[in-house]
């Protein structure tokens, strides 16, 4: 605690800056890969979450929520439920039942990899549902932490 | 009341413990089980016959159990997440400036 | 008997977290007593599936020198990993979520002791 109110100082700040698109990056990169690599939608959507979470710790959560209203996220986190149920209701109508993984064998989503390949367009609809469930956790984690901090410093005064 | 507490306790703790030291030897899953999710390499014709990798075209087979085979759990999680955080929103709710 | 310590573990996590909520006044003691039990929980699902000497089901990246006729005995059941991981996150879920309530207890009742948040005893 400085004369800035609860932000931390201009080392942990620059530092929380630089590494604040890294982490979204990385947190992307799981997200994409959960059908190829250990990760998915939550693991990925945790990292964004603490990703935000870095920026509420170096810059006062005041600030991070004049940066990114809440209801923002709530809207993103909305986003990523509307598409999951979306895509489901899809193999309803495209295929046999709610949930098919109707993409899959098809040629530009659905290739079914070799052994020891591992294509990026593989997996039909999980990579579109992994999205969804990880535009969920980041605004549900972030907003609840969020909250949470914002709530925290209300009631010291 | 508190003496009761503690007798249950004592029993569920026991009833945990013997159920454990009865269980199956760790490290050694009856074989058969989930050797459809991983598949099964057939050398003749040089490709997997079943499994994860075949039926949702995914190489991590957990992402396929969670959102192919048992995406309906995925999809009541989603709702507890969205439940949960609806909760949390709702107990800080503050006016409007 | 010394194979089965995992399971024993899981016994002592879960008794610990039992004895937490059942035994505790404060609130935040008792959110902690249900985070203990539900790794205890967790926890159990991995000790399930594991294999000895397995690997991560993942196709991607397999160990060099893997054959694929002897994958099916190499590797870990992926079925609970998939229980632990929507387990995870609903648990993260309650846990704000019943955080957030003890927060609320707090500014209400001044007091985070369960035997005074009664509204009929004052």
């Amino acid at each position: 605690m400085n004369e800035n109110g609860d932000r931390m100082s201009i080392i942990v700040q620059t530092i929380a800056s630089i590494l604040f698109p890294l982490a979204l990056i990385f947190s992307f990169y799981v997200i994409m890969h959960g059908h190829l690599t250990p990760g998915g939608g939550f693991q990925g959507g945790a990292i964004g979450a603490s990703a935000v979470a870095l920026l509420i710790v170096a810059f006062g959560a005041k600030y991070v929520e004049g940066k990114m209203e809440e209801e923002n996220l709530s809207i993103f986190e909305s986003l990523g439920g509307l598409v999951f149920v979306i895509v489901s209701i899809l193999g309803f109508f495209l295929a046999a039942t709610f949930l098919t993984n109707f993409l899959v064998g098809e040629p530009l989503f659905g290739i079914i990899p070799a052994w020891g390949e591992a294509p990026l367009n593989s997996g039909g609809v999980l990579p579109i549902l992994n999205l969804a469930v990880g535009m969920k956790v980041i605004g549900g984690l972030a907003s609840v932490v969020l909250i949470l901090a914002i709530a925290s410093k209300e009631g010291e005064k | 009341m508190k003496k009761a507490t503690a007798i249950a306790f004592i029993i569920f703790s026991l009833f945990l413990f013997f159920s454990a030291y009865e269980m199956r030897s760790f490290g050694n899953p009856p074989s058969e089980m989930d050797d459809r999710i991983i598949g099964k390499y057939n050398s003749t014709a040089n490709k997997w016959e079943y499994g994860a990798v075949n039926e949702t075209g995914a190489n991590n087979a957990v992402t396929s159990v969670v959102f192919d085979y048992r995406g309906y759990d995925t999809l009541g999680e989603a709702t507890v997440l969205f439940t949960a955080i609806a909760g949390v929103m709702m107990l800080f709710r503050r006016e409007k400036k | 008997m010394i194979y089965n310590l995992p399971f024993l573990t899981v016994v002592a996590l879960i008794a610990i977290g039992m004895y937490a909520m059942l035994f505790k006044k404060n609130l935040i003691k008792i959110a902690i007593g249900l985070t203990i039990v539900e790794s205890g929980v967790n926890l159990f699902l991995i000790t399930l599936g594991y294999r000895e000497g397995g690997i991560a089901p993942i196709f991607t990246n397999l160990p060099p020198g893997m054959s694929p006729e002897e994958i099916p005995e190499k590797m870990v059941l992926p079925v609970p990993q998939a229980l632990t991981l929507t387990s995870i996150v609903i648990g993260v879920a309650v846990l704000a979520l019943i955080l957030s309530l003890a927060i609320r207890i707090y500014r209400h009742y001044g007091t985070l002791n369960a035997e005074e948040v009664r509204r009929l005893k004052e």
